[in-house]
């Protein structure tokens, strides 16, 4: 009665196998690395970014354990940290020659130390959150309704533009939050005002609003537009915050939208904290200027001479000076959106850009007063800026879409696009969370955390080994299943590791045992009330299992309530939890049962058990079982 | 190895009324002092910066604390966190002043009176924040109690899972008292240990319901009380013997896990401990009084000695 089939013991065995592969990972430990990934949209690390690592490697003398190009970026490990810090130093002046102009980041990082097969695998060690590694977190929150209004009031301009086009006469327009308040001559202006918004504006909703003998039309910007509005503001934040971390050199950042309007950032390792913040609230603006094509512009291009007055040096992408105009034609304030598409006739990709009503007017009065001009548009970031793209103007460009074009690749329509549209922020952010942890801090954390798993199992496994004798070790044994188990998952899942998680996983060791507990006890129970031995297992397992399933689940029900409505280190401490409720449930019943029935199931006389003393009241006296 | 050689079933019940006086007297002074004393909420809740900073000697707290005076916060809290060379220092939320200002500006008063001070932590919670976590944590614990009632009531029966949920939201108050009564801080740490432990100590409960359930089926010829003395009396090893496992892990963290765990391991020490006691004396006693019967818990359709019987429940 109590032998488990050939597949159950294979479920165990499978079990364990992968428990141990993928805790394996975590016993290796990490070395110095230097990390190479790109600094720029429009930089790719590639094969050549890695032979050119590998000769400044071998030009400094330092021989890397491993160097390897992956997901869109380059780590090479190293034996010390002083041979690291060399290899920084190497690469950074190989890859870097104009400080001022990082084109890649080289941030120095910890690599697994796992061997090769097992990163094949996929296993990785446990994702460790900031408080065990150290660094900074940050969350921010997006001002959304700032960014609602600044839609809106471009629609406002664009309204008051095409109205004047349309030739429908009003008496005024004007933005009352985040309504567009529009007065009208008469009834048949008003309603072709409403036609025309109706037609061309998707995202506006129209209100009559009633007020003695006026004629007004209230416009609203319609919810699911809002919620557009909203998203998008979020995505350019989170895509302007990506490009700025670039520059801290930091290897593996963290950068997470939360809830609707909130974005968390994480950088590990990094310490100066006000740096950072600097970095994170920077503004990059956006500057359409008139190319200088005089002669003496053209010689000073060429070869370096004198710059005319009124005009200015900038480099274009790749590295070409172009001399531009110092009289700003446009500012990417009046620029609303850049999305990368394909022309209509050649196919060949482009940038589409969408300026404001402001912006359009100006836009089609320069184009049609320098056809045959070049126009530069120019990103400036922290007081640098670099031509983006000095295109040829063809013709006059009215209605305020601008289409770039010319001897562009698909990625570099899409790298200039995001370049454009990351320039600024969409909509301000206010850090309203904000956490700094020094690396000597993270390494006690995690030795504290680990000292606590440790004793507390120990002094566990010793008390069941003691009191409950072959079925205390058989208990114990569970529970290390358990716990390698609960590492496994938690490897496998890359759920961050915190020092709340590291408590949760010692609770629920100390939980866990509660089930191993329960059946030990029933069988003794089973015992006491003169069962055979083999019944005795069986109906101890079958009977506790209800309990156990019981008790776990309204454990569980604690977990889930704490994942759900938790934020920060509580969800650190859920994710745990639930996750060791569930592994103790298969080791503490299927495991250790499977262990029972491996030592006992065979014995068909089996005399007693070795489940420490069984006490029966009736005789007064104590009775050895084993 | 046995600890528990009980020959005769304990007769809680007759004592049933001292011990529920006993809780309620508990229950009183925690409820007294969490109103007269309030919790300690930490910054998590408040809102504000909290910084940890260590030096290589053992720090002047006298002298840290007259150095923060100076820059003009409203109230600072300066004191040891951990050992004599770390302190720690709790600065309210300003409006106006950013966080990064903030600790900045404690930071290099700090540096100009001891160029040896390390920062070891910051942590910056706007007001905002803090709200919703209290809002949140107040949630989740609605949750929990509303899950675990529906699931004992669908499981056992209503009786059983008031009386289930008001003996350990009483172990939460205890808690809470504690908290309050010591001026322990309270931290989304700790509330997720009151949370957890909620969970934890229903099962208890679980337990002895079981008991109580198959005992009814087996023993047609006892009383009620009985019934719940001999449920109690079968039970109390394994109930203590768990707790005690789980303690030893609890107790554990309490020795290695630092200041950071120690007031989450505080929190489950004390949830563990009452949690015995409300599972064995408060619960059961709760159900009497609500006037559990034979009838509650045998559908007219039995099936006793049945293993498969999933109602059957395990008695442990």
């Amino acid at each position: 009665m109590n032998r488990y089939p050939v597949w159950k013991y294979a479920i165990i065995v499978i079990a364990l196998l992968l428990g141990v592969v993928y805790t394996l990972p975590n016993f290796f430990g990490e070395a110095p690395a230097v990390q190479v990934s790109s600094g720029k949209a429009t930089i790719k690390v590639d094969t050549g970014t890695l032979q050119k690592v590998e000769d400044a490697l071998k030009g400094a003398g330092v021989t890397a354990q491993s160097i390897a190009l992956e997901g869109g970026s380059i780590r090479a490990r190293f034996d010390s940290t002083d041979e690291q810090l060399k290899a920084k130093d190497a690469v950074q002046k190989a890859l870097i020659p104009d400080a001022a102009d990082p084109q890649f980041v080289v941030a120095l990082n910890l690599v697994s130390r796992s061997p090769a097969w097992l990163t094949g695998l996929h296993a990785a060690p446990m994702y460790l959150g900031l408080d065990l590694r150290g660094g900074v977190h940050f969350m921010l929150q997006v001002d959304m309704q700032a960014a609602l209004t600044q839609r809106v009031e471009s629609l406002t301009g664009d309204l008051r533009s095409l109205l004047r086009e349309k030739d429908i006469r009003h008496g005024g327009i004007s933005r009352n939050g985040q309504t567009i308040e529009i007065r009208l001559r008469d009834a048949q202006q008003l309603g072709a005002a409403k036609n025309l918004i109706a037609a061309q504006f998707a995202d506006l909703q129209t209100q009559d609003v009633a007020d003695g003998n006026e004629f007004r039309l209230s416009a609203s910007i319609k919810p699911e537009a809002a919620r557009k509005v909203q998203e998008q503001a979020l995505k350019q934040n989170i895509t302007t915050l990506h490009n700025r971390i670039n520059e801290l050199g930091v290897a593996e950042p963290v950068i997470q939208q939360q809830g609707l309007d909130r974005i968390v950032v994480q950088l590990p390792g990094v310490q100066d904290t006000a740096k950072a913040k600097d970095i994170l609230g920077r503004t990059a603006t956006l500057e359409v200027r008139m190319v200088d094509e005089s002669t003496e512009a053209r010689a000073a291009e060429q070869a370096g001479g004198i710059v005319p007055f009124g005009a200015e040096r900038y480099l274009e992408r790749e590295g070409r000076p172009l001399i531009v105009k110092k009289q700003v034609v446009l500012t990417g304030d009046n620029l609303t959106d850049a999305q990368p598409g394909f022309d209509n006739q050649t196919q060949e990709p482009v940038v589409n850009l969408t300026l404001d009503a402001k912006g359009a007017r100006i836009f089609k009065d320069v184009t049609r007063d320098n056809i045959g001009k070049r126009m530069a548009i120019i990103l400036f970031e922290k007081g640098k800026g670099e031509v983006v793209t000095a295109p040829v103007i063809r013709g006059e460009i009215g209605g305020g879409r601008v289409q770039i074009s010319g001897r562009m690749s698909t990625t570099e329509a899409n790298d200039t696009a995001l370049l454009l549209r990351a320039g600024s922020l969409a909509a301000p952010m206010e850090i309203i969370e904000e956490r700094t942890i020094g690396p000597s801090l993270g390494a006690e954390n995690i030795a504290k955390g680990f000292n606590s798993v440790t004793w507390g199992f120990l002094v566990i496994v010793a008390f069941m080994c003691i009191y409950y004798a072959m079925f205390g070790l058989f208990s114990g044994i569970a529970l290390g299943v358990n716990l390698l188990f609960l590492v496994a998952i938690l490897s496998m899942l890359q759920a961050t590791l915190t020092l709340p998680g590291m408590a949760a996983m010692a609770l629920a060791l100390g939980m866990a045992i509660d089930s191993n507990v329960l059946i030990n006890e029933r069988v003794r129970e089973e015992l006491r009330n003169g069962v055979s031995p083999q019944a005795a297992i069986h109906a101890g397992y079958d009977r506790a299992w209800a309990t156990i399933f019981d008790s776990n689940i309204t454990t569980l029900i604690a977990g889930v309530a704490l994942l759900a409505f938790g934020s920060g280190p509580v969800r650190g401490f859920a994710v745990v939890h639930c996750i060791g409720i569930l592994t103790s449930m298969f080791s503490a019943v299927f495991f250790s049962r499977g262990l029972v029935n491996l030592w006992y199931g065979s014995k068909k006389k089996l005399k007693s058990v070795s489940i420490g003393t069984v006490w029966r009241p009736e005789g007064g006296t104590a009775v050895k079982a084993d | 190895m046995e600890f528990f050689k009980i020959k005769k079933d304990i007769p809680f019940m007759k004592n049933a009324l001292v011990f529920n006086a006993i809780s309620f007297v508990t229950f009183a002074l925690a409820v007294f002092f969490l109103f007269s004393r309030g919790l300690h909420l930490s910054v998590e809740f408040t809102g504000g910066t909290l910084m940890e900073v260590s030096y290589s000697q053992p720090a002047d707290l006298q002298k840290v604390r007259a150095t923060v005076g100076t820059l003009g916060f409203s109230e600072v809290q300066v004191q040891n966190f951990g050992s004599a060379r770390d302190v720690m220092i709790r600065l309210p939320a300003q409006k106006g002043v950013s966080s990064a200002q903030q600790s900045e500006k404690v930071l290099t008063a700090l540096k100009a009176d001891n160029p040896e001070v390390m920062l070891r932590r910051t942590e910056f919670v706007g007001p905002q924040v803090g709200d919703e976590l209290a809002e949140d944590g107040l949630k989740a614990l609605a949750f929990v109690v509303i899950g675990i009632v529906i699931y004992l009531a669908v499981r056992f029966e209503w009786k059983f899972a008031v009386s289930a949920i008001i003996a350990n939201l009483h172990d939460v108050v205890i808690i809470l008292g504690f908290f309050a009564f010591f001026q322990w801080e309270f931290s989304l740490a700790v509330l997720a240990a009151v949370l957890a432990v909620l969970g934890y100590s229903v099962n208890e409960s679980v337990v002895i319901f079981d008991r109580i359930r198959e005992n009814f089926r087996r023993y047609r010829k006892m009383n009620t009380v009985e019934v719940i003395d001999n449920a109690i009396t079968s039970t109390i090893s394994r109930t203590i013997i768990t707790h005690g496992s789980t303690q030893i892990m609890v107790l554990s963290m309490l020795l290695f896990g630092g200041e950071t765990l120690h007031y989450f391991a505080m929190a489950l020490t004390i949830g563990i401990c009452f949690g015995i006691y409300s599972s064995v004396f408060v619960a059961a006693a709760i159900a009497m009084w609500l006037g559990i019967e034979r009838e509650d818990l045998i559908k007219p359709i039995k099936k006793d000695n049945d293993p498969t019987d999933e109602n059957a429940g395990a008695v442990v």
